[in-house]
């Protein structure tokens, strides 16, 4: 597993083209229960996958249970999740390590962190309880940005 | 509701106020055009903005490239609005093609641009 990325546009360029020629990447897994459960939602996003590359689409708790799989098998994976949510319920069954905010846009009730990245107040809380607990969160949209902390994101 | 389709025009930075700045030089109005860019919205802003700039009037949305959040939105639209198309791969010939053929169907508009902005790409070589 190379990288755990939160984006709300989900596979785009930034992903296949800025994250997925740095880490090489050889597979994508799109973790979000709505796509999960629409073939026809899952065929758009393929399209957006360079051949070669491998993309599976399972629901949060199918991730839960082959999280540890991903992290020790072969393909270098990008894991994309849609929203803080999502990632919230995913760290607090498994040990993720380090997460990329990547893009969280404007919407109801988030303020503006960076361009790319807004956050509710709830949200806020959830990452600082990934936080926390000794998940590394760095906001970065592309490999060439300079990553920066969770905690000088939004301070303490 | 302006007269014939609206044309949509959706893409990553500026491109797509260019191709209508660009639209209005080359034939003097950009009657029926609307712009919108993808930087600083998630899915759901950009088919909020996309659903406004249809409305209820028949229209092509044009999105710039076969794949990434731009044609996922506007094909998500294109789902549950049938009065719509979409056409993604948008260049200037196309549009300018659409902007004096604005009558029909969405789905004649689409195909028409589909071909006119095929027949665009040329390679010329000595």
């Amino acid at each position: 597993m190379v990288l755990i990325r939160v984006d709300d546009r989900l596979i785009h360029g930034q992903v296949v083209v800025g994250w997925g020629r740095q880490t090489h990447m050889q597979r994508i897994v799109l973790v979000d229960d709505e796509l999960h459960g629409s073939e026809w939602e899952q065929e758009l996003y393929r399209t957006g996958v360079p051949d070669g590359i491998a993309v599976e689409f399972p629901s949060v708790d199918e991730a839960v249970a082959a999280f540890d799989g991903w992290r020790t098998d072969a393909p270098r994976t990008i894991v994309l999740l849609p929203d803080v949510n999502t990632v919230a319920r995913l760290g607090a069954a498994v040990p993720l390590g380090a997460v990329n905010l990547g893009g969280i846009h404007d919407a109801r009730d988030r303020q503006e962190w960076l361009p790319y990245v807004y956050l509710s107040p709830s949200e806020l809380v959830l990452l600082r309880t990934l936080s926390d607990a000794g998940v590394a969160i760095t906001a970065q949209d592309v490999p060439t940005a300079r990553p920066v902390p969770l905690g000088e994101l939004v301070g303490r | 509701m302006s007269d014939g389709l609206r044309g949509v025009v959706v893409t990553h930075g500026t491109l797509a106020g260019a191709l209508i700045d660009a639209v209005a030089a080359i034939t003097g109005t950009a009657e029926g055009f609307v712009a919108i860019s993808n930087a600083g919205c998630g899915r759901e802003r950009l088919l909020e903005e996309i659903e406004t700039a249809v409305g209820d009037d028949p229209a092509v949305v044009f999105v710039d490239l076969p794949s990434g959040s731009c044609l996922q939105a506007s094909a998500i639209f294109r789902r549950s609005h049938a009065h719509v198309a979409v056409v993604a791969g948008v260049n200037l010939a196309m549009l300018l093609d659409f902007a004096l053929h604005r009558e029909g169907t969405p789905s004649d508009a689409a195909a028409r641009a589909r071909e006119v902005g095929a027949r665009a790409l040329q390679v010329w070589e000595p």
